[in-house]
């Protein structure tokens, strides 16, 4: 097993050298340019590291658009997204894992196929409700949209939290003569807690990045959320104030990257759960 | 009272008691969900547009014929079918290689798991402003790297009609890839160590080891993520959006772009609903395809 040879090795980091070089360049390149004074962004030869960091271009980019407007409005809604589709979700999710009958396949079945949703085909039928409702222009409209959106990979994450915890001690408890709902609440609830924390996190990122849907509910600036109102440092015919530009989405990406760098590992046991058990 | 009167009342309650706890979401998924779902085919069958007085009237199927001879639509539909297979093979090849890299003792490997979070966790907006970033042809990090190279004095990747399509593949690639990635690591560490030890002594060789122990277990988590990420690309909308937004000159209009513009810039949406149920048809064989399959997997366990 230890045999690999030394040019196999080699090869093996060479090819990870290369995938870290690719995976982060990028990165690298957004945030250089974000610190960058306008004289250098303006050079014909960009370089790597600022010459003279600094941090205009994230109080330019505070001035051009109404960027805490906009974080609030995200932070709003992908919070309202995640409490309540957790909350709507955890009892269906145990029903699901717990209970062999019609319902819960018809939900797994559904769960799978709302993957696969071009969403233009709901946002049509969905705006004209909203418009009806007068809810177009506002969060609560957006906060509809993204709890049902979010609803499917919630469902299925959750439903494989649930199998992971054993039946035994669901019927060791009845045995002991706990009620029905005091099993789910004293018993089954703990164990699932971290699983929930983790579920509900992760709707909240989905609806924290999600433009579509905002894209086309949101029309004034002040009731737009991050991704929207970031697309509109792109300018009318695509020329951008580089600088502000990669301030704004570089800091628009912070949230994400901390909450998910905590909970990645739940995510992938959750969806690998979901994807190949039944 | 006899035991069996006993648990049918148990059975009872409990039944009862399962329908409350699905309520609270399954009204929601059918108002919400379903509901539009069956409206927006619906509308495929109507002449709705945006801000029209009218009432509106039942057509027919006269937008699914309008829509075969558009050749524009069809244009978009291929850009789009080469745009998912660009995306989703190379997403899975390299995942796949990158995944077995990972899953070797290697001194970095905990950098790269841990850096494979950026892509994933970026909101797909930032993700389309960072590359056209590095793309931008004056002051983009790609151009200036090939004129340090001395490879010429570079281009202006997103807006050359030849280039703009490769360009927002490899971006694709790029925000998809460490998903794929971390999905196929997990699926390999939950093979069992000792297959591959015993293979080995018996003689086999990397390749058969890999062919005879480690795809037969992958292979079902492989199937999942390759089919949903087909789709999930096929679907793709925000990144493009923010790259070229379908230019230049339509080359990279993907379905979801054009449908977009047909329903929320032109107002036609009886026939942007019809373009979704074109969208539909096709990815219903691809879902079919992992849905046999899972039920497969899910008997084989």
């Amino acid at each position: 097993m230890n045999k690999t040879s030394s040019l196999a090795r080699a090869g093996q980091y060479l090819a990870l050298l290369g995938y870290l070089v690719f995976l982060v360049f990028p990165f690298l390149w957004l945030i250089s340019t974000a610190f960058k004074p306008a004289r250098e962004l303006g050079s014909l030869h960009p370089t790597w590291i600022p010459q003279n960091p600094t941090l205009d271009n994230f109080r330019q980019a505070f001035d051009e658009q109404p960027l805490l407007q906009a974080a609030a409005n995200s932070l709003i809604a992908a919070c309202c997204a995640a409490v309540i589709s957790i909350s709507i979700a955890t009892p269906m999710a145990y029903v699901m894992a717990r209970h062999r009958s019609r319902l819960s396949t018809a939900a797994t079945g559904w769960v799978v196929i709302s993957q696969a949703f071009p969403f233009v085909l709901v946002i049509i039928p969905l705006f004209l409700v909203l418009k009806n409702l007068r809810l177009i222009n506002t969060l609560s409209g957006l906060v509809l949209v993204y709890v049902v959106w979010s609803l499917p990979f919630a469902l299925w994450m959750l439903a494989g939290y649930v199998r992971a915890v054993p039946i035994e001690l669901e019927e060791a408890a009845a045995v002991d003569g706990a009620g029905r709902l005091r099993t789910l609440v004293s018993v089954t609830g703990p164990l699932l807690a971290p699983g929930i924390a983790a579920t509900a996190l992760f709707a909240f990122i989905t609806a924290w990045n999600e433009f579509f849907f905002a894209l086309v509910l949101l029309k004034t600036p002040e009731k737009q959320t991050l991704p929207v109102v970031l697309t509109h440092f792109l300018g009318a015919e695509g020329v951008a104030d580089l600088g502000p530009l990669a301030a704004a989405a570089f800091l628009a990406t912070l949230p994400s990257l901390v909450i998910f760098a905590l909970i990645q590992r739940r995510i992938t046991g959750g969806m690998l759960a979901g994807a190949v058990k039944s | 009272m006899t035991s069996a009167s006993a648990e049918r009342r148990a059975g009872k309650r409990t039944d009862r008691g399962a329908w409350f706890l699905v309520l609270p979401a399954l009204i929601p998924i059918l108002v919400l969900s379903v509901g539009p779902l069956l409206y927006g085919i619906a509308l495929a069958f109507t002449d709705s547009q945006a801000g029209r007085t009218a009432p509106t009237q039942w057509i027919g199927t006269l937008n699914f014929r309008d829509l075969l001879k558009d050749t524009l639509f069809w244009d978009s539909f291929g850009i789009g079918l080469i745009w998912a297979v660009g995306v989703t093979v190379p997403q899975f090849l390299l995942g796949l290689g990158l995944a077995l890299l990972l899953n070797e003792k290697l001194r970095l490997r905990w950098l790269a798991r841990a850096l494979a979070i950026v892509p994933w966790a970026m909101p797909e907006v930032v993700v389309g402003i960072m590359w056209r970033l590095v793309y931008n042809p004056d002051a983009g990090i790609l151009n200036e790297t090939i004129r340090d190279l001395g490879l010429g004095d570079g281009r202006d990747w997103l807006t050359g009609l030849g280039t703009a399509l490769p360009a927002v593949i490899i971006v694709g690639i790029w925000a998809g890839m460490p998903q794929t990635t971390v999905t196929l690591l997990a699926g390999l560490q939950n093979t069992p160590h000792e297959l591959h030890e015993a293979a080995a002594l018996d003689g086999a060789g990397a390749w058969r080891r890999f062919w005879t122990v480690t795809w037969p277990a992958v292979k079902p988590i492989a199937l999942a993520i390759s089919a949903l990420n087909f789709i999930w690309n096929f679907n793709a909308f925000a990144l493009v959006y923010v790259l070229t937004n379908g230019g230049p000159g339509g080359r990279t209009r993907l379905p979801m772009l054009f449908a977009y513009e047909e329903a929320f810039r032109y107002g036609q949406f009886g026939y942007a609903a019809a373009m979704g149920c074109v969208m539909v048809a096709v990815i219903s064989v691809l879902l079919a395809v992992y849905l046999v399959n899972r039920i497969r997997g899910g008997e084989a366990r």
